[in-house]
């Protein structure tokens, strides 16, 4: 896997990204600590393109992961799920960091290192076997570590379910991957992006059928499972436990 | 034939009066091992075969859980206007809905193994969270926590926990807007319209 890095003009392409970000942190600097049933005052607008992403979803997205999992073999689609996740250990690796959590962070680097070399440019995710597990990070997480609260919810088309900081987060994070930096070869670069979105969908098929059984409402249900699961994954899986109302 | 019978009842009196008395650690462990070798044993349930599976869960699963518990704090705040009845439908509708997405899951399963994390719990504590990760061949494991509530009949679960995301939870800010559309009445309809369309076969 020859890829041409190149920084100079690191963040072209991802300009769009930034100023949508950039307009989401605003946004969300505006909120304080909401109650659950406030978190989402553009429900309105969200659920509009939330329409929009299943369309998107059931004429596009869903056959082409359907296909891919159809075709390629589970070994080779457990190669590409590898190699974008090899990548991303730099993404988390530095996130543990940015969080003051030096062992982890270091953990996200010794994986990268193992996995690009022993596990082949990462298709073996060796350093797991080798029981070098890495929690999950990001750049929202880190956000939120530093003292950014959640924002507004925002669903987007494609994109899913954020907070307005998550969504700030992700691009930031999409600007620092690897993979993305400048490829100067815009048809690889486009490639890679496309194969990473039909190999991160075809991941979630098994989940569909249990969200279109167990929701009444599938938008909330996807609201309110991505907050949760934000909240949790920001205390490392330990969320203090809350009280109930009754 | 009678002596074996004596033998048989007094063996299932005795694992009911374990079940009763054991940690909620080791409640978890009993029954997440025993439902597993049922599934790893049964070519129909794997096959997806719903009822089976929706059997096999009301017999070994759904004694260990509490739905009024479950229910109540779905509902929040708006459970304390229910009547009795009303109180008892809207269980028994959940528990129907969660059951059936429940199987589902469990058909799906292949050659996940469960870890379960060291448990610590003081003595006289009355509310305990049970942490367990299930193991995937190829991908990172999934956190699953079970909340459990100490009762005289024993330790029953009341919320289940997966990957961060809690079941209870998930669905209280659709059932509080269905109570303000439609009342406690309203939501037991909702659901129970939600239910015969799963049974009918299509997911709506």
């Amino acid at each position: 896997m020859n890829i041409d890095i190149q920084r100079k003009s690191a963040l072209r392409g991802w300009r769009g990204v930034l100023a949508l970000a950039a307009l989401a942190l605003l946004a969300g600097c505006a909120g304080t600590t909401r109650a659950p049933s406030d978190k989402d005052p553009y429900e309105g607008f969200n659920r509009a393109m939330f329409e929009v992403h299943e369309g998107i979803d059931k004429a596009a997205l869903k056959p082409l992961a359907k296909g891919y999992d159809a075709v390629v073999p589970l070994p080779a689609r457990m190669g590409v799920h590898n190699f974008y996740e090899n990548v991303w250990d730099l993404n988390r690796g530095a996130n543990a960091l940015f969080q003051g959590k030096g062992e982890e962070g270091m953990t996200g680097f010794g994986r990268l290192l193992i996995n690009s070399t022993v596990g082949i440019f990462g298709l073996f995710d060796v350093a797991s076997e080798l029981g070098l597990d890495q929690g999950e990070e990001d750049f929202g997480q880190t956000l939120a570590v530093w003292g950014v609260s959640d924002g507004p919810y925002v669903f987007l088309p494609i994109i899913g379910p954020n907070t307005a900081r998550d969504l700030v987060g992700w691009g930031v994070d999409q600007v620092f991957y690897p993979l993305w930096w400048d490829l100067d070869d815009v048809p690889l670069r486009n490639s890679l992006i496309a194969l990473r979105a039909v190999e991160y969908r075809a991941r979630l098929l098994p989940a569909d059928k249990v969200v279109e059984e167990a929701a009444l409402d599938k938008y909330a249900y996807i609201r309110s499972a991505y907050l949760q699961r934000r909240h949790s994954q920001i205390h490392d899986g330990r969320p203090p436990r809350e009280q109930d109302d009754n | 034939m009678k002596r074996l019978f004596a033998f048989v009842f007094t063996a299932f009196l005795s694992t009911f009066v374990l079940a009763q008395d054991m940690a909620p650690d080791v409640l978890v462990r009993t029954v997440t091992e025993d439902v597993l070798a049922a599934v790893r044993q049964d070519k129909d349930i794997q096959n997806g075969n719903t009822q089976k599976t929706i059997a096999l869960i009301q017999t070994k699963v759904l004694p260990y859980f509490n739905f009024q518990r479950m229910t109540s704090l779905a509902v929040g705040r708006d459970w304390r206007q229910a009547t009795p009845q009303q109180k008892e439908m809207l269980a028994r509708q959940f528990q129907e809905l969660l059951v059936r997405t429940y199987s589902n899951a469990l058909s799906s399963y292949r050659d996940q193994t469960v870890r379960y994390r060291p448990f610590k719990m003081n003595p006289g504590e009355t509310d305990v969270l049970v942490r367990t990760e299930v193991l995937q061949p190829g991908g990172r494991p999934i956190q699953l926590d079970y909340s459990l509530e100490k009762s005289d009949k024993g330790w029953k679960v009341y919320d289940v926990v997966v990957a961060g995301v809690s079941l209870v939870t998930n669905y209280r800010e659709t059932f509080a807007q269905e109570i303000r559309a439609g009342g406690i009445d309203g939501l037991i309809r909702s659901l129970e319209a939600k239910n015969k369309s799963l049974a009918a076969g299509k997911a709506a």
